[in-house]
């Protein structure tokens, strides 16, 4: 089976308790997860944490076990020039092409910046920008 | 089936004819040999000659808990010392404790009421009941304990608490009907999922008797449609001895045997009584008890009465599924809520699970309401507007059904308290 050309990403739910997220950030550090990038998006009382890790699957597991919420989703992995104007050259690109992002984050690494992008249909993102010979990274390549 | 056919199916005018002749004795016996009693219809001016019909009731004073306080421990008992043969007393949650007393013929009277309702759901001698209320001052334990042994069915008297051990022996033991509070049965059902007991495959678990606590019909769906089994309302204090009624088969209301107990529904205000059928606060008067007779008593419980006769054949009045307390009656911004309310909008989520938590605070003059709820791990979504979308779901649905706004806060499952007893969902932080 070819390799899809996503990277699969961990959100957890983290209600409003002080010290919620810390609680969380240490199972993963007991676990030994490797997280690569985050985000956090927050609403009135709660909040979601999106993050890319090492083992997704693992991590995924270990959290389940203690009793946290956590979801394992696809998003679309895209290498950015790390230079002045990366970001808007990944950026024109998915507007040219009509893909609507739920919402992204990125990182920047040894090996160059990457721009995450959740979106509602993933697998007509790929085809489109894979078509407009955008490069896409694989589970793997972080 | 019936356990007491004749009194069960007596027809309503017969009935009603009888209450009168059990009124009429009480009210003499009560007013000639009880200085309480006595005293307190002297202050109302009411003498038993008064009495000459069955609506003539309503010139007698009212009994409330606080009369009870007042005359802690055995001052208001009509039996002497050497009569009674048991005492339980209710928790002082909300002051002294209580105490009730019984002779010998009260708790018979009591266990009998309770082997007609236990009849009237299909328990018999082929049944196996687990007695999952307290044993002790509290009443649930031992008067279920008593009624499914009338009946002839074989008792496990399990108490609460340890709940791997109860789903152990309910396996073993092939229970089939369990009496507990509606919330330590889906403390129960969670348990069991945890360990992988699925109560249709495992257990031959088929009817639950469940009370001392009010609940909601959504929590009754919710409770047949995850353990597969049928749900019924019990009905009781201590003051009138215990547990005493339940639905029937048809669970179309409580049958609240007529030659037992005389029921009023008032308003709360007014003291006068509602139109038929319309909610107002129960007034129970039982009309055989020795130790501690209970006239006109206020149970601050919200229900309406249903008079026709039940599918079932059974004559008596039936009592709909309480709704509330006027005294667990929050008052939110001059606005009426009852806990039951919020419990029964969020059975009605899927998204959420059955526990919650409402803390009332107060931000300058203003009430502000919070519900904690339990997000269920299947609708966690990555995306924001997934999660927005549930929770203003919850606070519309809230919005609709409580007439007010309240704040909706999602928390991780098990996060929030179980409750094993009477539960207490309401931490009101207000200052008055």
């Amino acid at each position: 089976m070819p390799q899809r050309h996503v990277i699969k990403q961990i959100s957890v739910f983290v209600n409003n308790e002080p010290g919620r997220l810390a609680k969380i950030a240490r199972m993963l550090s007991e676990e030994g997860i490797d997280i690569c990038a985050f985000n956090i998006a927050e609403a009135s009382g709660f909040g979601v944490f999106r993050a890319i890790v090492r083992e997704p699957d693992k991590a995924y597991a270990k959290l389940k076990e203690r009793g946290i919420i956590v979801k394992e989703t696809e998003v679309i992995a895209i290498p950015m020039q790390d230079r002045p104007g990366g970001l808007f050259e990944a950026a024109a690109v998915l507007g040219e092409a009509g893909i609507n992002i739920e919402y992204g984050y990125a990182y920047s690494g040894k090996g160059g910046a990457t721009f995450f992008i959740r979106v509602d249909d993933t697998e007509a993102a790929i085809k489109t920008l894979l078509d407009r010979g955008v490069k896409l990274m694989h589970e793997g390549d972080l | 089936m019936y356990w007491n056919a004749r009194m069960e199916c007596m027809p309503k005018d017969e009935l009603r004819r009888h209450q009168f002749r059990e009124l009429k004795t009480l009210v003499y016996r009560l007013y000639s040999f009880n200085n309480f009693y006595h005293d307190r219809m002297k202050e109302q001016g009411v003498h038993p000659d008064d009495i000459q019909s069955l609506e003539d009731i309503r010139k007698l004073p009212f009994m409330h808990k606080q009369d009870l306080r007042d005359n802690y421990p055995t001052k208001m008992f009509t039996s002497s010392r050497e009569e009674v043969v048991r005492y339980h007393v209710s928790s002082g949650t909300t002051g002294k404790p209580t105490l009730v007393g019984y002779t010998a013929q009260d708790i018979d009277f009591w266990t009998d009421s309770l082997a007609r309702a236990l009849t009237s759901i299909g328990i018999g001698t082929d049944d196996v009941v687990q007695v999952s209320y307290g044993y002790g001052l509290f009443t649930g334990g031992l008067g279920l304990h008593y009624g499914a042994e009338r009946v002839g069915a074989t008792v496990l008297p399990a108490s609460v608490g340890n709940t791997e051990r109860q789903l152990e022996l309910m396996i073993d033991l092939d229970v089939t009907a369990i009496a507990c509070t509606p919330s330590y049965m889906i403390h129960m059902g969670e348990v069991a999922k945890k360990l992988g007991i699925d109560f249709q495959r495992d257990t031959k678990l088929r009817k639950a008797i469940l009370g001392a606590e009010p609940w909601s019909e959504g929590m009754r769906q919710h409770i047949q449609d995850n353990l597969g089994i049928e749900a019924y309302d019990i009905y009781g204090t201590s003051e009138l001895s215990g547990p005493m009624f339940t639905e029937c088969e048809e669970r179309n209301g409580i049958h609240i045997w007529s030659d037992v107990a005389i029921v009023e529904i008032i308003d709360p205000e007014t003291e006068e009584p509602v139109p038929d059928g319309e909610i107002g606060e129960l007034v129970i008067t039982v009309l055989k008890k020795e130790a501690m007779p209970m006239i006109r008593y206020r149970i601050r419980d919200l229900t309406y009465a249903l008079e026709d006769k039940c599918e079932c054949g059974r004559t008596s009045t039936r009592i709909g599924r309480i709704s509330g307390r006027t005294d667990d009656m929050l008052i939110i911004r001059g606005i009426n809520v009852f806990p039951s309310q919020v419990e029964h909008t969020l059975m009605n989520i899927p998204e959420v699970g059955e526990q919650f938590m409402i803390i009332l605070d107060r931000k300058g003059a203003l009430d502000v309401m919070t519900v904690q709820v339990e997000l269920s791990p299947d609708h966690f979504s990555d995306k924001m507007a997934d999660m927005m979308a549930i929770k203003k779901k919850i606070d519309s649905d809230m919005k609709k059904y409580l007439n007010i706004s309240v704040n909706v806060e999602l928390m991780d499952p098990g996060s929030l308290p179980r409750f094993e007893g009477k539960a207490k969902r309401v931490v009101d932080k207000r200052v008055f």
